[in-house]
């Protein structure tokens, strides 16, 4: 069909107004997908923020992401986006957007104390390198670390991975996944010896009862909520049951909402472990067949620092496992009958109950969700795996519907932060460091000298900025994350380390973050589709996208940061004589040489990248390293899940994911694997054995026996109200995009104090007026709110997080799950008071 | 160079239309009097009076543009109308989009009213009904479309009272829910938070006035399960008991879900 210009405007007009009414005119749509895509370029990619992991389509025009639209072909959202989807094409857009590297200087050198004045990339990268050699040489490989992040493509923290752990040999790398996941994943180690989900998002069709355990859905997954509401309004006899320890959107459905006493949901897992088994209901042959019982060490702290009184007082430590009868089990949960429980947590006897027995009903379906509630959380660990407790008792796991689910909050949480180890005790593909033959694998494929990568795991997150502030961490690299508005305790921890005169800190953003500026030196950072990438989200899917648009100015992207700067060290500068004489072919190489030239990394040449329609895309690391960088390194990392020695880890070839909507691994010759560790649905178990959990030696699941232990700090007298943290549905973690999209900024501005009318009104409080809200740490103002979306029961505030301008983290606890280091958001006490 | 021109630009352009609005005011004082006074009593669907207003004309009657009311906003919201304002010159209003009603406990605005133009039996700010929030156009509303917008909801002073979300089956995605915004006439107190807070480039949520925004149902006609929901059962009773032909294995449920297995 030949067009004229006159024709092409005219058919244009017909088809904005078709397209404005919501209807299609039959015979013009050829001729609209022919002319518009010569205006409009669209192409997929996964949404920038949560684990939902929702596809949208970008449209491209003139070197801009103009606009977006929900991928009608992607079956996670099936074209639907939340609110902060919709705003996808603004946020690589905000006014202060950062285009040159920014060094703190007075008189044109670098002053700690000096404004930030625009620099170039090579001075940059100086200025680092001095700076990474003097405390190389000083302190050796400890005194340098970085902070990734779970927003990082697959390839950056893999790239992060063997920059850190292999080219400067130290294993102080830790993702902000920290704050997020460490307690999910140390769970999913310790009960099936492999990290992530055995189902998948289907669960949330096939299940009959949903049950939420400190996981607001409604506003933290919103597309994941409508699949879920929209069971429970089809489905007959579907019910959800949600607890919290405030009232928010959930509530609205939920058959069952109970709001409980913070902590108490330790007691709860276990009065419906005791429930199961007093009724003799549980799944006599599953158990027989598939579990192991464990108990683990108690009064274990709280993750202080070690000269906190808590930490003085402990009488337990660590979580190694010792094995118990089933008898043994059964007794230790005896204690948490329905009185004794409902009298601890506050959740009526018949609500519990009615918990209770969904569960223990072998014909119905339950799937169990939580997402930060029980992450954040200084027994975070047990608490999750008080989870998988239940339903192995039951049975109910690795089968459609029946799928205990650790949701996650970014959107490469699983794929980057996890899968390719970025945490300062990982290695890729579930291997850790400490493991001798796991070091040695990672070795072997890095084709690097045997003894390279450290043993002993590096600093984990918390411990990073306690080691800042005392001046043992001192070459720091802040990448894809806003950790001074995120970190616990920042007038104490934070910012004390960021400002220490003896260290150099590095933030590479698009924005200037309340990190960024707390730092020395701001390096600019291409975003999402300015660079091509892949995330993994919560069930396991891994989603590429291509590079759309050339960042502004003079930004790059992480991994174009990390490959260059390691271009600055030669091995002998960073490694001892011993080791580069096991191979001597490296003398003289730079890491860049020794970690991105080894033959894998920069096995694929240039080529031109285009989609099926012949689209031409940019993909600017390949055009400045000469090689398909972003390639070669997913090819070399996927050896790991292919080859190591942890199964069923298998990815699929970099090329089919440019052309899928997504693959959920184990990829078997091409195939996703939906359900893990049950026949039939995974490849891996062994014919006839039914389940296998195999990430464990004799395929059996650990049920952990953890009892009820107290928060690391609780209301008293004078800080007299429980403070839990979180998000809200219109901003993205620290607000850095998000609040940078004015309509956006308009429907949720500034945080409030979300407190109950009665606590209001007793400190002389109205809504809308401006109170403090105070803790043993520090202080903030914000505006009283008495009746918005979230109802805190008498006792209790919440606070989000959003807010650059009202920093929460001031006030909250830096106490940690001993276990996992993941800090505790969801409690500590506060006071609040008329300003 | 550039930057200068066109600041010069704007200067002339701005200069040209201010000279073009003066003559046009004067001619328009010129064309007489009671042209102004007509359209000055028409108050402007994008205008809402305060907390409490009388009736457009009662209000109007009652107001002495004294501007007490705006004086004890504490948030500025309240606005004095001038001469160019689509309200009566010297009474309050405020609009929607631009800046929405606080809804303060203690009513200032109210208080400060000498002449009770703004009504004082108004003491519960949950009963002021400023105006009448209307999602207006399903075509645009993100969540008609089954998008999770729902910021309207959420940012309602009266969430799940004057604005509730009705889920409801999703067909053409045919697994998700959409989420309808169904605002309540008895509670909504008209604040505009709903049509400020709205995402989109045009608000498809707005705040009309009561008499503009609300339908009626005839009198000779009453919806059968609300009257059954007032009385708290229905209004005919009792109904027969019911039996049935069946094969074994199944009941039949008259008022409930018919046939289904026993």
């Amino acid at each position: 069909m030949k067009l004229t210009r006159r024709s092409f405007i005219k058919t244009n007009a017909i088809a904005a107004t078709a397209a404005a009414a919501g209807i299609t005119i039959p015979g013009i749509n050829n001729a609209i997908a022919k002319t518009s895509s010569s205006q409009i370029r669209w192409d997929k990619a996964p949404c920038r923020f949560c684990g939902t992991g929702c596809s949208v389509l970008v449209g491209t025009k003139d070197g801009r992401v103009i606009a977006t639209q929900g991928d009608p072909d992607a079956p996670v959202n099936r074209g639907l986006n939340c609110i902060k989807g919709y705003f996808l094409s603004k946020i690589m857009y905000g006014k202060d957007r950062l285009t040159t590297p920014l060094l703190r200087m007075t008189d044109g050198v670098y002053d700690k104390e000096g404004e930030f004045t625009p620099i170039s990339w090579d001075q940059a990268f100086d200025i680092m390198a001095v700076k990474w050699k003097e405390a190389l040489k000083k302190k050796g490989p400890t005194s340098v670390g970085m902070f990734g992040s779970g927003q990082w493509t697959v390839w950056e923290g893999y790239a992060a991975s063997k920059l850190f752990k292999a080219g400067f040999r130290s294993n102080n790398l830790d993702p902000n996944a920290r704050h997020c996941m460490a307690s999910a994943v140390g769970a999913f180690m310790r009960g099936f010896g492999a990290d992530e989900p055995m189902g998948c998002y289907d669960d949330l069709e096939h299940a009959d009862v949903f049950v939420l355990w400190g996981a607001n859905m409604a506003e933290m997954h919103p597309i994941l909520w409508s699949r879920l509401s929209d069971t429970r309004l089809t489905k007959e006899g579907c019910e959800v049951h949600v607890m919290s320890t405030f009232k928010h959107r959930c509530f609205d459905l939920a058959d069952n909402g109970m709001v409980f006493t913070p902590q108490t949901d330790l007691a709860i897992a276990n009065y419906i472990a005791n429930y199961i088994i007093q009724t003799k209901s549980y799944n006599k042959e599953f158990v027989k067949d598939h579990v192991n019982f464990k108990k683990t060490p108690t009064d274990i702290g709280y993750g202080l620092r070690p000269e906190h009184p808590l930490e003085q007082k402990k009488t337990g430590t660590g979580g190694k496992l010792s094995g118990i009868t089933f008898e043994e089990y059964k007794k230790s949960v005896s204690e948490y009958t329905l009185e004794y429980t409902s009298k601890l947590s506050g959740v009526p006897e018949k609500n519990l109950l009615a918990l209770a027995k969904v569960y223990a009903d072998p014909s119905k379906k339950v799937t169990s969700f939580w997402t930060m509630g029980f992450n954040q959380h200084t027994r975070g660990v047990w608490v999750n795996g008080l989870v998988y407790n239940i339903h192995l008792l039951m049975g109910k796991i690795s089968e459609p519907g029946n799928s205990p689910f650790s949701l996650t909050g970014q959107p490469s949480a699983c794929g980057t932060a996890r899968e390719v180890g970025t945490f300062a005790h990982r290695l890729p593909a579930d291997l850790v460091v400490k493991n001798p033959a796991h070091r040695t694998f990672a070795e072997k494929i890095w084709k690097l000298p045997e003894g390279t990568i450290p043993e002993k795991p590096g600093y984990h997150a918390v411990l990073q900025n306690r080691m800042l502030k005392d001046g043992k961490l001192n070459a720091y690299w802040v990448m894809c994350n806003n950790n001074v508005q995120a970190a616990a305790n920042f007038n104490d921890e934070t910012y004390p380390g960021y400002r220490n005169p003896e260290n150099f800190i590095v933030v590479s953003d698009p924005y200037p973050t309340v990190t960024a500026i707390a730092g020395d030196l701001i390096l600019p950072t291409a975003m999402w589709t300015e660079k091509e990438g892949a995330y993994g989200n919560a069930e396991r899917r891994t989603q590429f996208w291509r590079q759309q648009v050339k960042a502004p100015g003079e930004s790059q992207s992480d991994l174009w940061q990390m490959a260059e700067f390691s271009k600055r060290f030669t091995v002998e500068e960073v490694w001892p004589k011993e080791l580069i004489d096991k191979k001597p072919e490296l003398r003289g190489k730079t890491l860049y040489e020794v970690l991105f030239q080894n033959g894998n990394v920069d096995k694929y040449p240039k080529q031109q990248i285009t989609d099926s329609e012949g689209n031409a895309y940019d993909n600017t690391e390949m055009d400045h390293f000469g090689f398909y960088m972003q390639k070669g390194l997913f090819e070399e990392y996927r050896l790991f899940g292919t080859q190591g020695p942890k199964k069923g880890h298998d990815l699929g070839e970099f090329d089919t994911y440019h052309k899928a909507r997504g693959l959920r691994w184990p990829v078997i010759n091409g195939k996703e694997t939906l359900w893990r560790y049950r026949e039939g649905f995974d490849p891996f178990v062994e014919k006839g054995s039914k389940v296998q959990f195999y990430g464990k030696k004799d395929g059996r699941a650990n049920i952990i026996f953890a009892p009820f232990e107290p928060a690391a700090e609780s209301p008293d007298k004078e800080y007299d109200l429980w403070l839990s943290t979180g998000r809200v549905l219109e901003h993205w973690h620290s607000g850095s995009m998000t609040r940078r999209v004015p309509e956006l900024y308009r429907a949720f501005p500034d945080a409030v104090m979300f407190i109950h009318p009665n606590d209001a009104k007793k400190r002389g409080l109205r809504r809308g007026m401006l109170a403090k809200v105070a803790s043993r740490r520090g202080e903030i103002e914000l505006r009283v709110e008495t009746r918005g979306r979230n109802r805190p029961p008498e006792g209790l505030i919440f606070v989000p997080w959003f807010d650059a301008g009202r920093l929460i983290n001031k006030l909250t606890l830096d106490a940690t799950d001993p276990l996992s280091k993941e800090t505790d958001y969801k409690k500590c006490a506060v006071k609040v008071l008329k300003v | 160079m550039s930057l200068v021109s066109s600041q010069t630009n704007a200067k002339r352009r701005r200069f040209l239309t201010e000279t073009a609005r003066t003559i046009c005011g004067v001619s328009l004082l010129g064309l007489g009097l009671g042209f102004y006074t007509k359209n000055a009593s028409s108050l402007a669907t994008t205008s809402l009076r305060p907390p409490g207003a009388l009736t457009e004309d009662d209000f109007l009657a009652a107001c002495v543009r004294c501007g007490l009311c705006v004086r004890d906003c504490p948030y500025d919201i309240l606005k004095l109308a001038d001469i160019v304002d689509r309200a009566a010159t010297g009474t309050p209003y405020f609009e929607a989009r631009k800046i929405p009603c606080e809804m303060c406990e203690d009513i200032p605005c109210v208080k400060a009213c000498p002449t009770n133009a703004l009504d004082k039996s108004l003491t519960d700010i949950d009963d002021a009904r400023m105006g009448l929030a209307v999602l207006i156009d399903q075509e645009s509303c993100l969540n008609f479309q089954g998008l999770r917008c729902d910021v309207c909801h959420r940012i309602c002073p009266l969430i799940n009272s004057a604005i509730t979300l009705e889920p409801q089956h999703n067909i053409r995605t045919n697994k998700h829910a959409l989420f309808i915004p169904v605002v309540h006439s008895d509670k909504c107190t008209g604040c505009g938070k709903c049509e400020r807070a709205c995402v989109l480039d045009e608000a498809a949520i707005k705040v009309l006035p009561v008499a503009l925004a609300k339908g009626e149902l005839g009198r000779h006609y009453r919806l059968g399960w609300k009257e059954k929901e007032k009385a708290g059962q229905s209004l005919v009773t009792p109904d027969a008991k019911h039996e049935y032909n069946l094969p074994d294995g199944l009941k039949y449920d008259h008022a409930g879900k018919g046939l289904g297995k026993d």
